[in-house]
């Protein structure tokens, strides 16, 4: 039997800093968004590991069966998903409109068109 | 067993989240991130949130990997600027990555029956919301009723998001209706 211990916590650690490095570190704002959206799943995953119970079965109540998962993260991170989609395709059409303004979706880029038209 | 499939898909997601973040052509990366959501989704079904599994490969796997699509199709598909590592970013991401790993330090191990997540309400909820709501699945009752506030501003945001995304791109539309 191999033991979990806090392997899911800095699985979920090192996801989220692939996706922060992505986000600041990447000129391309298409991809900043990936991080981000890495960012959110890593995030998605550390509520959902706290919320299991070893021994535990997803909390739909039937005969027979005593101990369930935590439903309450479960919940909270349905919200979460369906926040996350919202803000990327908000994030994602305001990179439509920079893309039509400054023909380029590239940040070094469009901070040297700022720099020239002050 | 399932310890051996949550830590070969986890190390497979961390692989795929570095390919995916060090790829030029954003067509791949698109498709590499819906390949990224169906796996944390099958990560989900393995933590017992089978609601949250369905979710996320309906709307992680489905619908962001359209949006991506559509934004690629209206603006590039490559990634211009060569690459360039960033060392004062990598710095601060160690930092951060250092200080929150050992932040979890602290924490239960994975599925304790005694952490302190599981001692406040989710018990009442587990014991009581069979015979006060009646539904089968705690998930659906706590959400749609003891939550249901939650679920509300969950609609509201939706709804600011689509009006946010109808002025900003709704010039599009009008334009091709003109033609």
């Amino acid at each position: 039997m191999i033991s979990v211990g806090l392997f899911n916590y800095w699985a979920c650690m090192v996801l989220m800093m692939i996706g922060l490095y992505t986000a600041i570190a990447r000129p391309n704002l298409i991809k900043k968004l990936i991080g981000l959206s890495i960012f959110q799943v890593s995030v998605f995953l550390l509520y959902i590991s706290i919320g299991k119970v070893s021994g535990g079965t997803a909390p739909i109540l039937a005969e027979g069966i005593v101990v369930y998962s935590n439903p309450l993260p479960h919940v909270l991170i349905l919200t979460a998903i369906v926040v996350g989609i919202a803000t990327l395709s908000l994030g994602l059409a305001l990179v439509v409109r920079i893309g039509e303004a400054y023909d380029t979706i590239e940040e070094d880029k469009i901070i040297e068109q700022d720099l020239v038209n002050d | 067993m399932t310890e051996i499939i949550d830590i070969v898909l986890l190390s497979f997601m961390i692989v795929l989240a570095i390919a995916v973040s060090r790829m030029q052509n954003l067509f791949m990366a698109a498709m590499m991130m819906g390949i990224f959501s169906f796996l944390s989704a099958i990560v989900f079904t393995l933590l017992d949130a089978v609601d949250v599994a369905f979710t996320e490969a309906a709307v992680g796997a489905g619908v962001s990997t359209v949006l991506l699509l559509g934004t690629l199709s209206l603006t590039t598909r490559e990634e211009k600027v060569a690459q360039k590592n960033n060392a004062l970013a990598l710095l601060v991401v160690l930092i951060t990555g250092s200080a929150l790993i050992y932040g979890t330090l602290d924490m239960p191990n994975y599925g304790d029956p005694n952490a302190p997540a599981h001692k406040h309400v989710a018990d009442r909820y587990i014991e009581k919301s069979g015979e006060e709501m009646e539904i089968p699945n705690i998930v659906t009752s706590v959400l749609a009723s003891y939550r249901g506030y939650d679920t509300l501003g969950e609609v509201t945001v939706i709804f600011t998001a689509g009006i946010g995304v109808i002025l900003l791109l709704g010039h599009i539309w009008r334009k091709e209706g003109k033609q």
